[in-house]
């Protein structure tokens, strides 16, 4: 153990230069973003992953931001384990029916001011799955959004230039 | 894979079930086609698969989970999406239908009364703490230990198999892609697999080896992210630290050979969607070289920390002969004496060619299960520098036309987690008629159950990764 902890001190470190945030994600946000909230959240923000019927593969790549390489916190983003602390909640999957109760209740339960952010094609508009009696729809279709981050599924880089255009 | 399938009558199906109950055959899967019920046999001995078919008669057929409790929650959903009813089955609730998908009000579920004194119960879900899929689990405690725990799923049903009718296979591959996003290269392999059975086509020897280095890929990133997530379970932040680095090179050398960190689509019928980018191989050799050096010493780190094997040494405890009896697969199959995978049988191109070993382990706690995918990673390096070494010249897909009949197919192919099961009917123009895809985690899930009883509730976290079940592979 005592190695592999000397190694990381003496080497370089892995994670990557921020990303500039995203131009599109920044249009799409200029309008809900205000300055009284920046103010009030510091530049800093929690939040609250919901799965609400994704196929765990947007899942996998937000697992990764706290890898290493993308190290989330040092931007002042980090994930926090209930609604209840959170200032943004991060939305994959096309919403279920069988889901579409738990991710509005989440929504209520998280105090504002807050930002939902959807993320992957599926939360955008049902990607592979839209058409489905079992799906309600987008995400939008159910709780208000505030920033899409597209790809099936979005890459780390991408999920973090969005998340950074939040703190803009 | 050429199955036949036998459409049989009550009594030779009664026969079948006694055969799956008496544990001379183990069930591969069981799922509607309305007006019928297909089930799906494996006798483990010859590695023998057998499809058999009861036409309902009144929307009934013999219940096989009254004889054989593997058979339980496939039952409860088939009678949940055709509406055919498991004749002489207990369990009349309904599993993925939590009765909202036709504009109805959610139905209150029943969980198992538990009786006993100083017990009380703790919901946790569908909305979890960490980032994962949703699901309910009913726990009742007495005091500190779990006395039983219920899962409640279904939460993420999408309804896969009903966009799959109708669909052309380009799209019903998407679909099966993203059946469960950690295996969408096992399940894009077992579908073209099932296709390719149904529509007689050979695939080019080169495209068998790119998508043996693209499952093994998958394998490898999924292990090392998971064996690290487990310790973390176990609040040995470390390991999680160093394998979340292992596995995020892995992913950067998929991309590069590929051009998705995922590897989805890459896999199709009739072969691989494009050939590994020039630069591919020198990052599948880069990879190799570092995981080659840096996975021992970690090894060794998980095997000298008392502390971390305080937390996962006669934890979370699968019985043998559940393991048996369900026909658990993958790395819970294995670390509880279940030496079955699917490379090996039924077996599929190129595996047969290629030397490696399936690790199996007896104790069946969450330990064995981490050693199972230690050993899972080294075999997986060197099947992939096997791969690499003897990749063949040629063309990377042969061409997939429809037969101009109905055909069907079936396949069975290894995912990280265990085997999944894809069958599927074509209609004459090509387009999919019917396909069931089935998750190793459907026979792994109810052994959750069994493995947290006695364990301390602060354990479950530590118990759920080690098995890491899919929650979307198993609601569809």
């Amino acid at each position: 153990m005592r190695r592999t902890l000397f190694e990381n001190l003496t080497h370089g470190p892995l994670t990557e230069p921020p990303p500039a945030p995203d131009e599109a994600a920044l249009k799409e946000l200029a309008e809900s973003v205000n300055r009284a909230a920046k103010a009030r959240l510091g530049r800093s923000l929690s939040i609250r992953q919901v799965d609400a019927g994704s196929c765990n593969g947007c899942e996998l790549e937000i697992h990764a931001l706290s890898n290493a390489f993308y190290d989330l916190e040092r931007f002042g983003l980090h994930f926090v384990a209930s609604p209840r602390h959170a200032d943004v909640l991060l939305v994959t999957g096309p919403v279920t029916k069988n889901m579409r109760e738990a991710l509005e209740r989440t929504y209520n339960a998280t105090p504002g001011p807050k930002w939902v952010v959807a993320v992957g094609a599926c939360a955008a508009d049902g990607g592979v799955f839209a058409g489905s009696y079992a799906v309600a729809g987008a995400v939008k279709d159910v709780i208000p959004v505030d920033l899409h981050i597209p790809g099936c599924p979005p890459a780390p880089m991408d999920l973090l230039r969005g998340l950074i255009a939040l703190l803009h | 894979m050429t199955v036949t399938r036998s459409i049989v009558n009550e009594q030779a199906w009664r026969e079948a079930v006694a055969q799956l109950a008496g544990g001379r055959m183990t069930l591969l899967g069981l799922w509607g086609d309305a007006p019928s019920v297909h089930m799906a046999l494996l006798d483990e001995s010859t590695g023998g698969i057998a499809v058999l078919t009861y036409e309902c008669v009144d929307g009934k057929f013999p219940s096989v989970g009254a004889k054989h409790s593997p058979a339980i929650r496939l039952e409860r959903t088939i009678r949940d999406l055709y509406g055919l009813e498991p004749a002489g089955a207990e369990d009349a609730r309904s599993w993925l239908d939590h009765g909202v998908w036709h504009g109805g009000e959610k139905v209150s579920y029943q969980f198992l009364p538990v009786e006993g004194d100083g017990l009380h119960q703790i919901p946790v879900g569908p909305v979890h703490a960490g980032i994962i899929e949703p699901g309910h689990f009913r726990f009742t405690a007495n005091g500190e230990f779990t006395v039983r725990l219920e899962q409640r799923l279904g939460y993420v049903h999408k309804g896969i198999e009903s966009l799959m009718v109708g669909a052309s296979l380009d799209k019903a591959a998407k679909l099966a892609a993203r059946t469960s996003g950690d295996s969408t290269v096992a399940y894009s392999y077992t579908f073209a697999l099932a296709v390719e059975a149904a529509l007689n086509i050979e695939v080019p020897a080169r495209a068998t080896y790119l998508r043996a280095l693209v499952a093994e890929l998958e394998r490898l990133a999924n292990h090392l992210g998971d064996i690290g997530a487990i310790c973390n379970d176990a609040a040995f932040a470390l390991m999680h630290a160093q394998t979340s680095v292992l596995r995020e090179r892995c992913l950067r050398a998929a991309l590069a050979s590929f051009g998705h960190r995922l590897m989805m689509d890459v896999i199709v019928p009739g072969g691989v969607a494009h050939d590994i980018a020039l630069e591919g191989l020198a990052a599948i050799s880069t990879l190799l070289t570092e995981l080659r050096r840096r996975f021992p010493r970690l090894i060794e780190l998980y095997d000298n920390t008392a502390s971390l094997q305080d937390r996962t040494v006669s934890t979370g405890v699968v019985k043998p002969e559940y393991v048996r009896q369900f026909g658990t697969g993958g790395y819970v199959g294995r670390a509880s004496g279940r030496a079955f995978d699917a490379r090996r049988t039924p077996g599929y191109a190129p595996y047969g060619k290629l030397t490696f070993d399936v690790p199996v382990r007896d104790q069946g706690d969450v330990d064995a299960r981490v050693w199972i995918r230690i050993r899972e990673v080294e075999q997986s390096l060197s099947l992939i520098e096997q791969i690499v070494d003897a990749l063949p010249d040629g063309p990377v897909a042969a061409e997939v036309k429809s037969a101009g009949e109905p055909r069907e197919g079936l396949a069975l192919a290894e995912a990280f987690r265990g085997d999944v099961l894809v069958w599927l009917r074509l209609d004459a123009d090509g387009h999919v008629a019917r396909c069931h895809l089935r998750d190793a985690s459907w026979f792994q899930w109810p052994l959750l159950e069994t493995a947290i009883e006695g364990n301390i509730v602060a354990d479950f976290p530590l118990c759920n990764k080690s098995f890491n079940c899919s929650y979307s592979g198993h609601d569809l």
